[in-house]
């Protein structure tokens, strides 16, 4: 219910959202390393970590990203470990979202002592090099999951939502219409459910884009350092093995080169989506002609 | 005088941010389930000259016997006396004089690569707002640069440079039969080695940029004043010359957070090139199991940020006037 009137409320921005070139080229790269991530799996007969007999060889028809040297086929490490790499950054994403959102609005809206403490909270731990605090917090995790790793992530990454959307809550509080509803006696629960989250929400899901970006990113620094989930497979996993075991040196470039393009590809599309919405909902940017 | 106070608010921040750094430092370690650190400690009871190694501030930090106000107490009095206790990897040496042997290697990778990319992608950036088709070829890059991971771009250079074509030395901070001189071939040996772990950290952190300047170069020429200077007839080239140095000032203050994703950059790019610098180090910390070293370097990593964020500020404050007015106090 709440989705239809915001929906009616922003008919004409979500037209321009269809239109917008830069939304359309990072949803539709987006929609295809997705497709991989669910449907690729079922497309191959290996695991992941199971040996085929081929050791080091280069793409082929039967293995399309070849294999490695202990005879792994490459297209299925990567089709698995970038589902991974994609489940760690949505929980990782949405766990960081959630906490930046959280402390931002509270900061931005109850302002006081409370915005202080938490402003202080905040620029602390933006400061602190999130991927240094990661190792220290991971290498004493004894058995890391998927799980524990977008924890890990979400309860480190949050800071810059944290003061981007205090900023956007400070902005959004002073305007006419919240002056008006709470001139009207509207009670405070009402005044931030109606009045603000919906003038939030495109926000927060901007947030959200980039809070997901960066976890996959952070997860696959932590894989690369050997601080990955201890079973099975991602994207950092593949690196790892293949700069430990010198796959670049050995000239098997279909190791190390494919899986990080998949992810600077995958960011790139999350990147360009969150561009063409800045552009639409924050007009200033948009460019004429 | 506002300069003054502005600056000391900042340290009071940094301060804090030393403080709960320290403590995450000692806490980690001490509250996470399988007591790592006891067993970390056990070992040292095997090896010779371990009493030396037992009777330091640094190791009682982590005595499981004393209170645990006792043990935080002495963790502070260990890190102002610079004890960092002993690496297990490297041992008996002080983890102190590994990291500091590491650092300057961070150094002289981190700075350049931020201050070039810096001067460069605001450079990029500036040109492609001006210029509509530059723009349109320009900015795919930029984004795909800034949204590869550090060290894949490493991977990539090094398949590059030292496989494809091997013009460069794969691994280390120069040849093993050299020894570090003020020679020209040392000098030329060492900058073959440090190129392409440079590149790596310049390259990404060139999209970054470059993107920023771009955006902020377009929205300063929707603004007020744009548009005013406009309508009175203000040359183009003026308009523009405005627009970028409004545009810079975010720009410097960005400086500030990229500091310490450079840092994690360079710890990833580091391991690819064998690069002798702090994230090499916590590379071999780890597949160790020598957490004091990793720990110092957790440190030294936290410090280094802090100086350089503290730097940027008093840059920030010199260039923008209107900082230093703020904090003169509501006249001002």
């Amino acid at each position: 219910m709440m989705l239809d009137r915001i929906m009616e409320r922003h008919r004409e921005t979500l037209i321009l959202l269809r239109r917008n070139r830069k939304i359309k080229a990072g949803a539709s790269i987006l929609a295809v390393i997705l497709a991989i991530a669910v449907i690729g799996p079922y497309t191959t007969e290996y695991g992941p970590l199971e040996y085929t007999g081929a050791i080091g060889e280069p793409p082929s028809s039967r293995h399309p990203l070849g294999t490695n040297t202990f005879g792994y086929d490459l297209y299925s490490q990567v089709v698995y470990g970038l589902r991974s790499s994609i489940l760690i950054g949505l929980l990782g994403g949405i766990l960081a979202t959630a906490i930046g959102v959280l402390i931002g609005f509270i900061s931005g809206y109850f302002g006081g002592i409370i915005d202080e403490l938490l402003m202080m909270l905040t620029n602390i731990f933006l400061v602190i090099p999130t991927l240094a605090l990661l190792i220290i917090i991971a290498a004493y995790i004894e058995h890391r999951g998927i799980l524990i790793e977008s924890v890990i992530i979400g309860l480190t990454s949050w800071p810059w939502t944290a003061r981007a959307v205090r900023a956007n809550t400070l902005s959004l509080r002073n305007r006419e219409f919240v002056y008006l509803a709470r001139m009207s006696g509207m009670p405070t629960r009402s005044i931030i459910l109606r009045e603000i989250a919906p003038n939030m929400l495109s926000y927060i899901i901007m947030v959200f884009i980039l809070q997901f970006g960066g976890a996959i990113l952070y997860a696959v620094g932590l894989d690369f350092i050997g601080l990955g989930p201890t079973k099975g497979i991602s994207l950092g996993v593949i690196l790892q093995q293949a700069v430990l075991w010198n796959a670049v040196q050995l000239g098997m470039w279909w190791w190390a080169i494919p899986p990080g393009l998949l992810i600077a590809l995958l960011l790139t599309s999350l990147y360009v989506i969150n561009t063409g919405l800045d552009e639409v909902l924050n007009p200033r940017l948009r460019r004429q002609g | 005088m506002g300069l003054i106070r502005y600056i000391g608010k900042k340290a009071v921040i940094y301060l804090a941010t030393f403080f709960v750094a320290v403590t995450l430092n000692w806490a980690i370690p001490r509250f996470m389930p399988g007591n790592p650190i006891g067993i970390l400690l056990s070992r040292f009871a095997t090896l010779p000259e371990s009493a030396e190694v037992m009777y330091s501030y640094f190791t009682q930090a982590f005595g499981l016997d004393k209170p645990l106000y006792e043990q935080y107490i002495n963790f502070w009095r260990a890190l102002l006396n610079g004890d960092l206790g002993v690496s297990i990897y490297l041992y008996p040496q002080k983890v102190r004089d590994i990291v500091l042997e590491a650092l300057p290697y961070d150094i002289v990778l981190i700075v350049p690569a931020v201050i070039v990319s810096w001067i460069v992608g605001n450079w990029l950036g500036a040109l492609a707002s001006t210029n509509r088709r530059l723009d349109n070829i320009l900015m795919p890059i930029f984004y795909f640069l800034t949204a590869s991971p550090y060290f894949w771009m490493a991977i990539v250079l090094a398949w590059v440079f030292t496989v494809t074509i091997p013009i460069f030395p794969p691994s280390g901070a120069y040849s093993p039969g050299i020894s570090p001189s003020l020679s020209l071939s040392f000098i030329v040996d060492f900058l073959k080695h440090w190129i392409l772990p440079f590149l790596s950290l310049l390259l990404v952190m060139l999209g970054g940029w470059a993107i920023g300047m771009r955006n902020m170069i377009i929205y300063e020429l929707e603004s007020n004043y744009s548009r005013y200077m406009e309508a009175l007839g203000a040359p183009n080239r003026l308009i523009l010359r405005y627009a970028f140095r409004n545009a810079m000032l975010p720009q410097i203050t960005g400086l500030a957070l990229q500091i310490g994703l450079a840092v994690a950059g360079a710890i990833t790019t580091e391991i690819v090139f064998s690069y002798p610098g702090l994230g090499y180090l916590m590379l071999q910390a780890i597949q160790n199991q020598d957490y004091f070293l990793m720990q110092g370097a957790f440190l030294v990593i936290v410090i280094m940020v802090l100086i350089s964020n503290f730097v940027i500020d008093i840059v920030y404050a010199i260039v923008d006037p209107r900082v230093r007015y703020t904090y003169t106090g509501e006249t001002g």
